[in-house]
């Protein structure tokens, strides 16, 4: 790892000012950030540390509106007793990311700041049609992911909290390369007042995507036997060492079809 | 370079180290600690396992100084001189161990796991929970009987000074 300056914020504001100092980079949970350090893929001059502000943890729900601080650990979203009951298939998904320890320090935040096309949370907060909020404004989650690891994050912009209404009913279906674990077709599907919507991920040649053909099958009728004979097309998807396109165009019918299962449990 | 201040194994530390420093590097190099391992490049291995706060991390993958002001657990932490930890005696007992590379991590996870799981533990759970652990020598087969004869043991009440140190 190249040398680098720590500093730890107390407030976002604080994080507001440390991060204009050189190439400044946010920190986390650490759980991408710091293997891309070692390896030098990433090579900030200085590192400011979001993870002990107060202000950024935590999850609360009003009503049906959820909200969840940035720096909210995969562990604390998995657990939260309140989220298990507004949303449980997001809790559940959250219990998924990676292992025990991944988990009790990854966050949402840096989750959906990094934008990996196989990270699972981007399917759930496009499907869940959340709202993604920042220091200096909200965007939709339809807005905010941009393709493979992009987002419309501006420089130094920084995360606090994402927010949405709970879903009627939801799942998520992952399955997994059996190596690294990551999702090489997840399925997020929801069923909220606004209709049925369905993100993928792990599968985008363009990272996380919505499926038009499965939204429409569902729009129908909310019920797996909805998808049978149901085909996603292969075009824009990822080709790789572990597996071909048609394979997950065919992948993300199955899950599909299993959350949809899932979801009317 | 920053100034550090932690407790490891219910000691106060203090010490410099430069910001990029690992708390793995700082708990083998600074702290003679060599019980934590590293084993990959990647995140994946789980050698490096210690409680920061009460819960398992790992330390490959967190600076030194982002422990500044936290409680640290490392494998030379659980037992109470002689006495070993009921999960290190269970390791023992049920051979889940070859080369012991990989031990003081699992035990590490190990012991976080059970924590977690008051309930009692199943050998479906205690193998997904050993998701970031890898083991090249063992097979895990007497590693997963290990941890659940720890979590019997320990549930039944063996309330020993080592169970505290956990
Ligand atoms: C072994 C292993 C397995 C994993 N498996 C999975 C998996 O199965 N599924 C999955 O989805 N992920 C997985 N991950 C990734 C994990 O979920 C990370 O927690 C996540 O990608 C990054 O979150 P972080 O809090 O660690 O962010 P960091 O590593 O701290 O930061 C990541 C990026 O986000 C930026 N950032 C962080 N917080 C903010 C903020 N509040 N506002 C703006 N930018 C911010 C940082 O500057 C950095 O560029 C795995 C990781 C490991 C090491
Ligand atoms: S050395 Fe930390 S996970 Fe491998
Ligand atoms: S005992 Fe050798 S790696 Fe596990």
């Amino acid at each position: 790892m190249y040398s680098v300056n720590y500093h730890r914020a107390t407030s976002v504001a604080d994080a507001a000012k440390l991060v204009k100092s050189g190439d400044a980079k946010l920190l986390s949970g650490g759980m991408t950030l710091i293997p891309a350090m070692k390896t030098r893929l990433a090579a900030p001059s200085d590192l400011v540390d979001l993870s002990r502000i107060k202000e950024l943890q935590g999850v609360k729900v009003s009503g049906k509106t959820v909200t969840i601080g940035a720096a909210t650990t995969h562990y604390d979203v998995a657990n939260d007793e309140k989220l298990k009951k507004a949303c449980p298939a997001l809790a559940h998904m959250a219990s998924l990311i990676g292992d025990p320890a991944v988990r009790h320090r990854g966050t949402i935040g840096g989750s959906i700041a990094n934008n990996d096309p196989a990270a699972d949370y981007p399917a759930a907060l496009l499907a869940l049609g959340a709202t993604i909020v920042t220091n200096k404004r909200e965007i939709g989650a339809d807005k905010f992911f941009k393709g493979l690891f992009e987002t419309a994050l501006k420089d130094g912009e920084i995360i606090t909290a994402v927010s949405f209404s709970a879903p009627a009913k939801a799942a998520y279906e992952k399955f997994r390369n059996p190596a690294s674990r990551y999702a090489i077709v997840g399925v997020f599907v929801a069923k909220g007042k606004d209709g049925v919507s369905v993100a993928v991920t792990g599968a985008g040649d363009d990272g996380v995507f919505r499926s038009k053909e499965i939204e429409a099958a569902l729009v129908k009728n909310f019920a797996a036997s909805a998808l049978d004979g149901v085909k996603v097309p292969a075009k824009n998807l990822m080709t790789d060492i572990h597996a071909s396109a048609e394979y997950r165009a065919n992948l993300i019918a199955v899950m599909a079809k299993r959350a949809v299962a899932a979801a009317n449990v | 370079m920053s100034d550090l201040s932690l407790m490891v194994n219910g000691k106060r530390v203090s010490g410099t180290a430069e910001d990029r420093t690992l708390l793995v590097h700082f708990l083998r190099e600074n702290l003679g600690l060599t019980g934590t391992h590293v084993g990959c490049d990647t995140s994946q291995c789980g050698a490096c396992v210690v409680h920061v706060d009460g819960k398992a991390v790992k330390s490959c993958s967190m600076l030194a100084v982002q422990a500044s002001g936290s409680s640290v657990v490392t494998i030379e932490g659980l037992a109470n001189g002689a006495d070993l930890h009921p999960v290190q005696a269970a390791f023992k007992e049920h051979h889940g161990l070859q080369c012991g590379f990989c031990t003081p991590g699992m035990i590490m996870t190990a012991t976080d796991m059970i924590a977690r799981h008051p309930e009692g533990l199943d050998e479906a759970t205690v193998r997904a929970e050993l998701e970031g652990n890898i083991c090249r020598c063992t097979g895990y087969h007497n590693i997963v009987k290990a941890i659940l004869a720890a979590s019997k043991t320990m549930a039944k009440g063996v309330k020993g000074k080592a169970k505290q140190a956990a």
